[in-house]
């Protein structure tokens, strides 16, 4: 009796631990979380007191005299950003609707969805590299022809890699609201003898509409938070940028480059609180589009 | 003095603030089948889940009075321990799908960390199938997986691993209501002749199936226990008016 | 009247062909920048590849037979670094979500976990830098295998939520009912027969991380000789394409070229072994 009620103990006590275990991580990542948030604040505050809101309408950036406006990197930031958007848009809704349309399964549906996953896979180094000697030397030629100065690098050359780099994130998830329209509505349309270009435009898409929104918001949210191949193709300059072929900055490109060489506190306090905007933003964006397919989802 | 192996006393369970079982007293023997019947929602599973406390692994679960195994409260047993003691068998076959047949009969022992001789497994395994009539089908494939085999064959396999661990009981919950008419035959005669070893309670919905194959049967009716006794007496001579009704198909 | 509704459904049966047409050079064209950029990686790449490329240090610009050998272990050092922290962690706190699904913190977990899946990756760098260069005193390979860790988690934490969430409840029963106490069942039943999924979404985690180089700028930093000391800074991939691309010498750019290729190799040897695992590893019900 002794030894079962022993053995009994013994695995009470491991089901304790091994709750506790579960429960214990779970609370790690919300604990890690909030630290990132609260170290972002944190540090961000010396540069918050100094200068005020008049940080994202200075437009001067200048670490040696001490000045520090965010504004020509949150102009770069949001340009590049929904150029890219822009761009990408018809494509990745024509892809969408290749792969959860017309060529939902099959050799051509996964070639293609193959491509495009693969697209997702290359590192943003390589893309920024790849645009360093494919792209900007395009982007010269047109600029030459244009009269404007052939910098090469600039807005538009980020934005192009931009575009190419958030497709596939749009594609993933329009793709899967397209696919789901429910048959009997499209078969009600084709009884009625539309062809398949209506139903696309007149019952599919305006079904998935709230989903495509979502896909392109979370593809929004990648774009602003890119890092290296735009750092390495838009020009890194501290100017507002005055057209899409000038050169220019983003936040995120900012901080790549001079994070570690930022001296003084409130230099490397303005960085950080262009991390913590970018954060904020990207969080924001993030759980709107979450919300959006939930909504999607549940009707 | 206890010949009763089980003995529900005043017996409730809840789902929250639901009301599945009112007030089951129940008796029941040594090395009898009983079948245990009613409509749909009438807590014959509840009822059988409670006995080997797979109950209360649903949130907001509870119980009141007693059950006992053995003359043991179920409810002041450790659960783990209990769950050895009694066996169930679930509708839909689940033997493990990363393991082999072999490993599948003795999964109780394996997973329990109990040592034993490749001897004793050997004979464990040979002995659990043989009972659960499956043994000539797969002695020759005992180290394929489990989910390799028809649905029938699974749910053998599933008896055989219950009964490996020698359980005092065995609980089945509608155990052929997912097979094919022959499997579900063969599975019957199975329970024929595990009676003179161990004590069997049935549910199932399938009338002529609880008149083949039980000694006894149980009828609830909304959570009630409104008569249980021998079987015959039930089909031929219900004392109460639901039964009956049931048993004519008036609902159900 | 039937000349009239003959002509608009040849119309409108015109409009269908063109817009599918559309939609196939759309597509076709959105996957031209893949073929482009592969063919041209491998292009470069290829001449770049020898010997020397995978055993010699960077040597200084001028002199040839430069290599990656410091970049390559140091690739593999912080990812071995990152896999030994986010792995168990991860799949743990998979396995919290598929077991307690609704409570208010398996709710405000997985909030957690899809904004920490968003937050920009140079952000990351910031954090790591504040919460463990600074303390450190210094850039280390140590600092950039936390980083990329906390990258990997969302993806390893999901894609075992979403594994163990596929696996059907009797599986727990069966293994309930005979006595098994349940943390022996998540460990001994329910993980291996999720091992297919959980695995490949390790495996994918990792390719996604292997070439992730804005949170490494200021936590393992690089360096030009070869190292295996976790403390200190380290090179890695992606870092010296970052470095040699942008730097105005030839040399120095075939190299880049050599370190592309390698790492597309990498990612796409990843993505086959997943399809692999999927199909040897697939667990039947």
């Amino acid at each position: 009796m002794t030894g079962i009620s022993y053995q009994a103990k013994r695995i009470n006590l491991k089901e304790k631990v091994f709750k506790k275990t579960l429960t214990l991580s779970a609370i790690t990542v919300v604990v890690i979380l909030i630290a990132i948030f609260f170290t972002l604040l944190i540090n961000s505050m010396p540069s918050i007191k100094a200068l005020g809101t008049n940080f994202f309408y200075d437009k001067t950036w200048d670490p040696v005299a001490d000045e520090y406006g965010a504004l020509p990197f949150l102009v770069g930031t949001l340009l590049t950003s929904f150029l890219a958007l822009l761009i990408s848009t018809p494509f990745s809704i024509a892809v969408a609707i290749f792969l959860g349309e017309y060529y939902k399964k099959g050799i051509v549906a996964e070639i293609f969805k193959n491509v495009i996953d693969l697209l997702a896979g290359i590192p943003s180094v390589i893309y920024g590299f790849w645009g360093l000697f494919v792209l900007v030397p395009i982007v010269r030629a047109i600029e030459m022809k244009l009269g404007l100065p052939p910098y090469g690098v600039g807005i538009f050359t980020s934005s192009i890699i931009l575009a190419i780099m958030i497709l596939p994130f749009s594609v993933s998830l329009s793709r899967q609201v397209i696919s789901m329209v429910p048959a009997h509505l499209k078969e009600a349309a084709y009884s009625l003898g539309a062809t398949r270009f209506e139903v696309i435009t007149k019952i599919i898409i305006p079904y998935t509409k709230s989903g495509l929104f979502a896909g392109l918001l979370l593809a929004l949210g990648r774009a602003l938070g890119e890092t290296m191949a735009v750092t390495m193709l838009i020009g890194n300059t501290h100017e507002i940028p005055t057209g899409i072929f000038s050169p220019g900055n983003t936040m995120a490109s900012v901080i790549a480059n001079e994070f570690s060489e930022a001296t003084g506190k409130i230099y490397t306090s303005a960085l950080v609180e262009m991390g913590l905007f970018l954060f904020v933003v990207a969080t924001i964006i993030n759980i709107l589009g979450k919300q959006v397919i939930k909504r999607f989802t549940l009707s | 003095m206890e010949s009763a192996i089980l003995k529900a006393e005043n017996f409730n369970a809840f789902f929250g603030k639901s009301h599945i079982l009112k007030n089951i007293n129940f008796e029941v023997e040594k090395n009898t089948v009983w079948a245990i019947m009613g409509p749909s929602g009438c807590g014959k599973t509840t009822f059988i889940r409670c006995v080997n406390r797979m109950h209360e692994l649903t949130p907001g679960a509870t119980v009141e009075g007693s059950l006992k195994l053995n003359g043991e409260e179920i409810y002041e047993m450790n659960p783990v321990m209990l769950r050895r003691k009694v066996g169930m068998v679930f509708q839909r076959p689940n033997p493990f799908p990363t393991m082999s047949i072999y490993d599948n009969v003795i999964a109780g022992f394996i997973l329990n960390g109990i040592k034993l001789s490749k001897n004793e497994k050997d004979e464990i395994v040979e002995n659990s199938l043989k009972q659960a009539a499956l043994w000539m089908e797969v002695r020759s494939t005992l180290h394929k997986k489990g989910t390799f085999l028809s649905g029938g064959q699974q749910q053998r396999l599933c008896i055989a691993r219950a009964l490996s661990m020698n359980p005092e009981i065995l609980l089945l919950d509608e155990a052929t209501s997912a097979l094919d008419p022959i499997s579900t035959a063969k599975i019957e005669e199975l329970i024929h002749e595990l009676k003179s070893e161990y004590t069997i309670l049935m549910v199932t919905h399938n009338m002529q199936q609880a008149a083949r194959v039980s000694d006894k049967t149980a009828f609830f009716y909304l959570g009630e226990l409104v008569e249980s006794g021998n079987t015959k007496m039930i089909f031929t001579n219900p004392k109460h008016e639901r039964t009956q009704d049931y048993i004519t198909g008036h609902f159900g | 009247m039937n000349m009239q509704i003959e002509k608009q459904i040849a119309h409108r049966n015109k409009k269908n062909k063109a817009f599918k047409g559309v939609i196939i050079a759309g597509t076709i064209l959105s996957t031209l920048p893949l073929l482009l950029i592969l063919f041209y990686i491998f292009k470069q790449g290829i001449t770049a590849i020898n010997w020397d490329f995978f055993t010699n240090l960077p040597k200084p610009v001028g002199e040839t037979g430069g290599g990656v050998s410091n970049a390559l272990v140091g690739s593999i050092l912080i990812l071995l670094v990152s896999c030994v922290l986010a792995i168990p962690v991860g799949i743990v706190i998979g396995i919290y979500l598929s077991e307690v699904a609704k409570s208010r913190l398996a709710y405000y977990c997985r909030l957690a976990v899809d904004v920490l899946q968003g937050i920009p990756s140079i952000v990351i760098g910031i954090i790591i830098y504040e919460w463990i260069v600074r303390p450190m005193g210094g850039f280390s390979a140590f600092s950039g295998s936390v980083a990329l860790a906390l990258m990997m988690l969302p993806s390893i934490i999901k894609s075992t939520e979403e594994t163990l969430k596929l696996l059907p409840e009797s599986l727990k029963e069966a293994s309930l009912a005979l006595g098994v106490p349940y943390y022996k069942t998540v460990l001994k039943i329910i993980v291996p027969t999720g091992i297919s999924g959980i695995t490949t979404g390790v495996i994918l985690s990792i390719a996604r991380v292997i070439g992730e180089t804005a949170p490494l700028l200021f936590t393992a930093f690089g360096n030009p000789f070869m190292s295996t000391n976790i403390l200190k800074p380290i090179s890695s991939l992606p870092l010296i394409i970052f470095n040699y691309a942008t730097s105005p010498y030839n040399d120095w750019h075939q190299l880049a070229w050599g370190a592309s290729m390698l790492l597309i190799l990498m990612i796409l040897i990843l993505n086959i072994i997943t399809k692999i695992v999927q199909r040897k590893w697939k667990v039947q019900f």
